[in-house]
């Protein structure tokens, strides 16, 4: 690699996201609309769990994980009591409100209309017998893999 | 600390090249600005992201979020990325003659 391409500016990132919880979503929302404000291109595919934050009817309920996940410092057992995932969600958002982070939907909305592109995984869509009006109006397409490496042309491929 | 030439006049700015003092911004060095970010006419709705960016500065330190912008200012995302295309915020910052927005959002 030459100095000349190593110092290229990105100009275009495909994100995806394979994860349903609330943690496991925004990381990629944030990359996207961050790509979008910096006057990349910028396209997000959902796949496996990750699906779950373009389902109208789940979208809204995402949930932090506070069981294997070391980062909560939380002992498993307590992180397993009812209520507990609940409660840590709440204050998550909370405290993403307060620095301006908007809930999912709203989210997905604002990168949709930055020009964002958002596109739902076809195998997973057929694993879990899924249709087109159960996703939210903003989605792109349904696609396959290899569509996805197409529309990644010339992109930064980053897996969340 | 470099320096542009704003309508004959040498201005400092930082190391985003946006204008390092409040001071030195007026409305025509705002147009001249938009014409270097390609810009080159500065309609109604152009003035109320600017002015409405100037205003949450002054009174907090630092740009709003584009959520906030949006929301507060009555131009939606959609327009906003057609009014400053690439990159929003921060050349809606660049024009007001404000810091680049430090915020991810």
């Amino acid at each position: 690699m030459t100095d000349e391409t190593a110092f290229q500016p990105i100009q275009k990132v495909s994100i995806v996201i394979s994860k349903g919880s609330l943690d496991g979503v925004y990381p990629g929302l944030i990359m996207a609309n961050g790509a979008r404000m910096e006057g990349m291109e910028a396209s997000l595919f959902f796949t496996f769990f990750g699906l779950e934050a373009v389902l109208n009817k789940r979208m809204d309920n995402l949930k932090v994980a506070t069981v294997g996940n070391p980062g909560m410092h939380m002992p498993t057992l307590i992180g397993a009591l009812p209520g507990m995932s609940a409660f840590a969600t709440m204050m998550m958002k909370k405290e993403m409100e307060k620095i301006d982070i908007p809930p999912v939907r709203e989210f997905l909305t604002m990168i949709h209309d930055s020009g964002g592109e958002l596109y739902a995984c076809r195998a997973t869509v057929d694993m879990y017998h899924l249709k087109r009006e159960d996703f939210i109006s903003e989605l792109d397409g349904i696609i396959s893999v290899g569509q996805f490496y197409e529309k990644a042309a010339g992109a930064q491929i980053i897996f969340t | 600390m470099g320096t542009i030439n704003i309508l004959g006049k040498q201005l400092a700015v930082d190391a985003d090249g946006n204008l390092a003092n409040r001071s030195d911004w007026n409305e025509d060095v705002a147009r001249e600005l938009a014409k270097q970010e390609g810009i080159p006419n500065l309609t109604s709705q152009h003035w109320t992201i600017i002015n409405y960016m100037r205003k949450v500065s002054e009174k907090e330190g630092s740009a709003p979020s584009i959520r906030r912008l949006t929301k507060e200012s009555g131009v939606d995302t959609k327009t906003l990325y057609q009014l400053f295309p690439k990159g929003p915020a921060k050349r809606a910052a660049k024009i007001a003659g404000l810091p680049k927005p430090v915020g991810c959002i």
